[in-house]
Parts: structure tokens; sequence; C-alpha cells
């Protein structure tokens, strides 16, 4: 109870201190609408050319990219700031103020920072997830809600734990930051199926840089193509990763 | 002449050293490039998969050339002048290149290049190893591989001076990150980037003759996959030297203008 509402003051602090520049509102917007215009035009092309692309039909690809917007919305707007902020505090020294707190430091610094104008790729992915769910016929039942609401946490589960690992390794290395591009870069390879790259690759976006389970894996649920293995797999996953980032992080 | 020749030979010396302690972070800033190349060479695989092998005109293994091939042209030619002009203007790091009697695009020039030819050290490999995993067909004429050499020099030098002349935006903006974004965006389908031009639609592939994109990805990359024409080849040449000389103008005026305007925001 205690974290949930130490979360929620950090949450506002985030809010008021971004509210002081709202400028930033409509170049995010503008940046978000310009990504979502690129990933739609690209789809566009390649199905001008295909029916399906690695078994997926395009409503299902839209349905991916959606998440795909949904999950880079929740890193860039809470993960990614936070862990960014706590490795420029390990390089500043400035850390000391956060452990000489009396709370858990980890939650201190997994909460740090927000940037709420992010949220806005998250309005845009439910918004592409929505129109997806229509294109395809909306047969999906309650089962698939909440095996989409699983996975999603589990990928989202995932990505924190794959963070704060990388973030924390800046306590020996000092400057990590570099390693941080890596994961955007492979992150952006997760706009489509993994199904559709090579098998060396596809075990990278699996195990390496969890894109697969952040992005993949929950789509899969929604569009009714997950078996049971690979949702419990991606549980168990979840579960691992988060035990072991924490007994990285002490 | 003389005395710019002497001024470069120094800038390459020092540029090579100063970027030689930073090789991590080099290499590091090189694997978008590449998981760039592998997404779309995966995503076009899969579809030739799913049509029996062949798209238009490109078969999949074209498609694999196509993209290695793009993939060093992009190397070779790009610039990142447009995000560090913003951070030169709003730090006020840009004053002190102001001040010397230089222009500050020698030192760009130098280090642009001196960067590159550092990363070739990685890039090289890569193409060895992506050759090795994705079976291109590689089997251009040999003018084509000679016409290439003041074709690729060209689509460099074209593309340096319309992005720094674009970059130079920053002097009166200070904030560009969007401008930058939408730059990309329209580079990405016109530059063949997205997808070979000829896999377009009609009007879009109009389009693209037009903008500056493809003369500095597309085209340099079509001659050496040998699907060009000697007269193409000449045309295109020809397309290049006009947006040169077209962006050096444009470069010149806004320069003069721009440093007037320039403020130096952070000092």
């Amino acid at each position: 109870m205690n974290y949930l509402r130490l979360l929620w003051i950090f949450l506002r602090i985030g809010t008021m201190n971004e509210l002081a520049y709202r400028a930033n509102f409509w170049v995010q917007l503008v940046q978000s609408l310009l990504n979502l215009g690129v990933a739609l035009a690209g789809l566009a092309v390649i199905f001008s050319h295909t029916e399906e692309l690695g078994g997926w039909q395009p409503a299902e690809l839209v349905a991916l990219l959606g998440v795909f917007f949904l999950m880079s919305g929740l890193i860039g707007a809470l993960i990614q700031p936070s862990m960014q902020r706590f490795m420029e505090d390990v390089r500043l020294g400035t850390l000391d103020f956060t452990l000489t707190k009396p709370e858990d430091a980890q939650v201190l610094v997994s909460v740090g920072e927000v940037r709420i104008w992010k949220f806005l790729d998250v309005v845009q992915g439910v918004a592409l997830i929505a129109v997806a769910l229509v294109e395809i016929g909306m047969r999906a039942g309650l089962v698939h809600a909440a095996g989409f609401a699983l996975t999603l946490a589990a990928g989202a589960a995932i990505v924190y734990s794959f963070w704060l690992v990388l973030a924390t390794t800046t306590f020996w290395f000092i400057k990590a930051e570099n390693i941080l591009v890596i994961f955007q870069a492979v992150y952006s390879a997760g706009k489509y199926p993994v199904a559709i790259y090579p098998r060396w690759l596809k075990l990278a976006m699996t195990f390496l840089v969890p894109v697969a389970f952040a992005v993949t894996v929950p789509t899969e649920a929604l569009v009714g193509r997950l078996s049971s293995e690979v949702l419990w797999g991606a549980l168990a996953m979840a579960g691992g990763m988060l035990v072991g980032a924490r007994a990285f992080w002490l | 002449m003389r005395g710019l020749a002497d001024i470069y030979s120094t800038l390459f010396r020092t540029d090579l050293a100063v970027q030689f302690q930073y090789r991590a972070a080099m290499v590091i800033w090189l694997i978008g490039r590449i998981v760039d190349t592998l997404v779309f060479l995966s995503v076009w695989t899969a579809v030739a998969r799913s049509k029996g092998g062949q798209v238009g005109d490109f078969s999949s293994g074209d498609f694999a050339a196509y993209y290695i091939i793009m993939m060093m042209m992009g190397h070779l030619t790009f610039t990142w002048f447009m995000f560090e002009f913003e951070y030169r203007v709003r730090s006020g790091a840009f004053s002190p290149l102001l001040l010397q009697p230089l222009h500050p695009i020698h030192r760009d020039i130098a280090t642009n290049i001196s960067y590159k030819f550092l990363t070739l050290a990685v890039m090289l490999p890569t193409v060895g190893l992506m050759v090795w995993i994705f079976d291109p067909v590689f089997d251009p004429p040999i003018w084509a591989i000679w016409a290439a050499i003041p074709v690729v020099l060209l689509a460099f030098l074209m593309r340096f001076f319309v992005e720094w002349a674009l970059a130079l935006v920053a002097l009166w903006t200070t904030r560009t990150a969007a401008a930058n974004q939408l730059y990309f965006a329209v580079s990405l389908f016109f530059s063949g980037q997205m997808a070979p031009l000829s896999l377009l639609p009609e009007w879009l592939q109009t389009l693209a003759a037009i903008l500056p994109f493809r003369w500095m990805l597309a085209f340099p990359t079509e001659l050496l996959l040998g699907r060009l024409t000697p007269a193409e080849v000449i045309w295109g040449a020809v397309t290049q030297v006009m947006w040169l000389g077209l962006s050096w103008g444009i470069l010149a005026v806004v320069w003069s203008r721009g440093v007037r305007r320039y403020s130096a925001v952070g000092s």
C-alpha cells in the first residue's frame, strides 16, 4: 500500500514538472503521429505486394503495431526516464540522496521520473488495437482479453527487469548509456512479428533483448494465436526476471 | 589550395586520434543501421517467400544484395549534423567554432570522413557476414563498378550539403527534433530504404525522381546492382550535380543570414 502511495506521489510530481513545458506536448504529438504514419505507410507498401507476412494478416499486423506503440509509450513514459536519471545519478554521485531515504532504493529509483507526453503513444496504440479488433471481427472473448492483459503485464515486467539489470551495471561501468542505444535499435525490430526473422535473430530478440515477449506475445494472445505453453513461458520468464533483477540489484 | 590541404591533413590526424578514444561508442552507434537493414531484409524475404520467391523484379537473392549495398551506401553517405546543430546552438558550443578563421564546414567534413574511415573496420566484416548468411545475387557489369566511384562520391557530397544546409535551421528554431524526424520519415520512403523504389506505386516513383533522396541512396545502389543503363547513370549523375549546386547555393545564402541570427542560447 505504501509503495502505491509513493508511486502516486512521484507520478504527480513528474506530471507537474512536465506541465511546465507545454510546448513539448505538440512536439511529441507531431513525433507520435509521424511514427504512426511511417509505420502504417510501410505496412501499406508491404501489403500491396502480398496478402500475408510470415502467416500474419494485415489487420493482425495493425494490432501488433498497436501493441508496439502501447509498449513503447509505457517504456518511454515510465521506465526509460527513471532509468536514465538513475544512471546519471550514479555517474554524478547524486544517487547518495536517494540511498539515504528511508524507503527501498529500487522502488525510489524506478519511479524517479515520468514523461507524461509519451502517454500519447499509449493512446495511439490503444486506438490502433481497437481499429484492428473491429477489422478482425472481434471474435475475441473474455479468455483472449485476460490472456492479453496477462502477457502484456508479463512483457512490461520483463522489459522493466531488463532495463533495471542494464542500468545497475552502471555501478561498475559508470557510463552505460550506449548500451541502451542497442535496446532502442533492437526494440524497433519488434514492429514486425518475430516469425519473419532468421532463427538466430529470433533467439536474440526473445532472450537477449526481450522484444518478442514485450510485443509479439501479447499480440498473439489478443488475436488468439497464443498457445498455452508460450503463455506460461512468458509468465515464468517475467517472474524469473523480476526476481533475478532484484537479486542483481541487491 | 595548398593551405586548405594542410588544414585538412591536420584535422584528419586530430580527428582520428580523438575518435579512436571512443571505440565502443562508435561501434554501438552502428548497430542501429545494421538492425534496420536486417529488419527490412527479413520483411522482404518473407514477402518473397510467400509469393514463391519473386516480388516484382526482385528475388530474395536480389533483396539481399539490394539491402547489403544499401547499408553500405547509407554508411558512406550519412551525416549527423541535423542532430548536432541543435546541441551546438543550445549549449553555445558553436561559438568557438565561429571564432576560428576557418569555415566550420571543413571541420565537419574532416570529422565525418575520419569517422567513416575508422568504422569501416566494423562495417566490412558485417557486410561479409551478411553476404555469408543471406546469399545475395550480385553480378554487376564492370563499368557499373567503375561508374559507382564518382556516383557514390557525388551522393556523399550532395547529401552532406543538403543536410548541413537543413541543419542550419537550428540557428532560427533552436529545437529541431520534430523537423529532423519529418526529414528522415520522408527519406525512408523516397531513398529506397523502406522498399526498392520499383516496388512503390507509380506516383511515388515519379515523386522520388524529383526529390533529392533517391539520388543519395537508391541510385548508387541500383547502379551497383547492375539495374541501370549507361544513359540512366549519366542522367542520374547530372541530377546529383544539380542538387549539389542547388544546396551549395542555399547553404551560402542561409549561412550568412543564420550566423547573424545565432544567439548561443546556453551561454
